[in-house]
């Protein structure tokens, strides 16, 4: 792997700017603390100080990953992996609404493309429209899904948090699928056009086909898009768990560190969907043959 | 009415009367055929050749009901194209090899014969003799893009063969392939054809192309488009590529130049 040492580089000089970015934003506190208890610091004491506050304006790398595992590897070993104050218990929550709205965006999309691709009026009607519905920010729409959804009877919070993620996470699919279910050039179409091909068979044995490299691109963005969703939709709707929840929480009472573990925690969880649609995508493909 | 229409016999495969078509474009209608007459016989080899623009394409396109004529009458072994297309009259090739890059040349070949509903014996057996036939056995289990261009387009006739067409059409096959490629399928489409006794619509851009393959040469030209030649060709139905430098083969490029050239097709 000769690429190895590169990549590592760049993860250190990333880690190097964070630590002076949270020795430089946390100074003022630290001076102020040692003011207060009529100290002064050397700069080894300073930059020490400005490492270990309770509550950082910007936490340090290894504080992060310190309360991401308090929160998650020690609770395990503790045996409590699902206890309320652990970030597994609170990112299975948010994985099952962004599951479920990703399967209900990529059904939507699916189907609003197969309409699109087959009818002009669908096209017409359809297209503004969902283009339209990704201009709208989403914190504005959510509470209104969630009160909607409370006025039509539904308790359940998992589903208005798995629609606003399906609201979010059905364009990327849309798109793309539109363009792959066209990719077939006039010539291919044709072609089937002298075999006397059905509409059926045009599109099972040319048109899906085709659009597989394009719908796992799609996916890949869905995928993060329903994740983030979901944590939209637990910000504003007073809701306890999921990582959404866990961040609004932490700002509420002023625990940074709180904060940026379940920001990471999303981050991993992103990181580890999309990589495990990378891993599927290349899978189809090379089962297919498309991929060289 | 026409001297390209001869007296109607069994043996006519394809029957063009005063077919017309014009096409509207942003650019105003554009005349792609015009009174176009023509007769094709069983087991002839027709190659139409000519400018973009001259219809040739368009001709082809229609006896395989890609497009329908405005007027005139078009029969495809006595039946309408569309009712011909239904019986399996032709397979088509077209310029580009258009294989499925997820299907294995096998599986490409297949195509057709699923669409179709053979039974799964059947198209194994018809893959099995179509590759034979164009010199790709062993082949069927790769992939297009493992194989050359030259090959890919075999494959995409083997394709076409494949369901028993008694018609090829063929619209510029070999267009986009260079000349040494191209000598090398041109040989080996004739020892097809005379194998297997097809009928052959070819379109090309190609004088030596068009002279060495053809039994008839079709000479076309553009606005509006319409036939200026047809050319009985006086060459033997075995032809080794170095007939080429023969007198015969030369009196003829010069006839189908000479027909270009009164078509006004030098002129742009």
């Amino acid at each position: 792997m000769r690429k190895t040492f590169p990549v590592i580089t760049v993860l250190l000089v990333i880690t190097a700017i964070w630590y002076l970015g949270s020795w430089r934003m946390n100074t003022p506190w630290a001076l102020q603390q040692a003011a207060r208890a009529e100290q002064t610091l050397t700069t080894g004491e300073l930059f020490k100080a400005t490492m270990q506050q309770d509550r950082p304006r910007l936490p340090a790398p290894h504080q992060v990953v310190s309360e991401l595992w308090k929160s998650t590897g020690a609770m395990v070993q503790r045996g409590k992996a699902f206890s309320k104050r652990s970030l597994i218990y609170h990112g299975a929550i948010t994985l099952g609404s962004t599951l479920t709205g990703f399967a209900l965006g990529v059904f939507i999309g699916i189907l609003g493309a197969v309409a699109i691709t087959y009818s002009r009026v669908m096209e017409m009607s359809l297209m503004p429209w969902a283009i339209v519905s990704q201009t709208i920010p989403i914190v504005a729409l959510a509470p209104m899904i969630i009160v909607l959804s409370n006025a039509v009877g539904i308790e359940s919070r998992a589903v208005p948090k798995a629609i606003i993620s399906a609201y979010l996470c059905y364009f990327p699919v849309l798109v793309g699928m539109v363009k792959g279910l066209n990719s077939p050039g006039t010539e291919q179409l044709d072609l089937l056009k002298t075999y006397n091909a059905g509409v059926a068979a045009s599109f099972f044995k040319l048109r899906l086909p085709a659009s597989m490299p394009y719908l796992f691109t799609s996916l890949k963005i869905a995928i993060a898009a329903a994740l983030v969703g979901t944590i939209v939709g637990e910000l504003p709707t007073g809701a306890i768990s999921g990582l959404g929840a866990r961040i609004l929480i932490g700002d509420q009472f002023g625990t940074p560190l709180a904060i940026w573990a379940a920001l990471f925690a999303a981050a991993i969880l992103a990181g580890v969907l999309v990589t495990l649609l990378g891993l599927a995508q290349g899978l189809v493909l090379k089962r297919m043959g498309m991929a060289r | 009415m026409n001297e390209n229409v001869r007296n109607p016999s069994e043996d006519t495969v394809i029957r063009a009367e005063n077919l017309d078509l014009t096409f509207e474009t942003t650019d105003g209608p554009v005349h792609a055929l015009k009174g176009v007459s023509l007769d094709i016989q069983r087991g002839d080899f027709v190659s139409f050749i000519g400018p973009s623009g001259c219809g040739k394409t368009t001709f082809l396109r229609c006896i395989a009901a890609l497009e329908t004529p405005a007027g005139g009458t078009l029969t495809v072994n006595g039946m309408t194209p569309e009712q011909a297309r239904k019986s399996r009259a032709y397979g088509y090739v077209f310029q580009a090899a258009g294989l499925y890059p997820w299907r294995t040349i096998a599986g490409n070949i297949k195509l057709p014969l699923e669409i179709m509903g053979f039974s799964r014996d059947e198209q194994e057996q018809r893959v099995k003799n179509v590759l034979q036939l164009v010199d790709l056995e062993g082949f069927g289990g790769k992939y297009p893009w493992q194989l050359s261009g030259g090959m890919q387009q075999r494959a995409s006739i083997a394709r076409a063969l494949a369901f028993d067409a008694e018609i090829l059409l063929m619209d510029e096959p070999f267009g986009a392939l260079d000349e040494i490629v191209r000598d090398h399928l041109n040989e080996q489409l004739l020892a097809l054809w005379a194998r297997t006794g097809k009928t052959i619509g070819f379109v090309t851009h190609s004088i030596p192309e068009a002279v060495y393959l053809s039994t008839r040469i079709v000479v076309m030209s553009p606005r509006p488009g319409r036939i200026t030649d047809v050319i009985e060709s006086p060459l033997p139905k075995e032809r080794p590529l170095d007939i080429r430098d023969s007198q015969a083969f030369l009196e003829v490029a010069h006839r189908v130049r000479e027909g270009l050239r009164a078509g006004h097709s030098y002129d742009d």
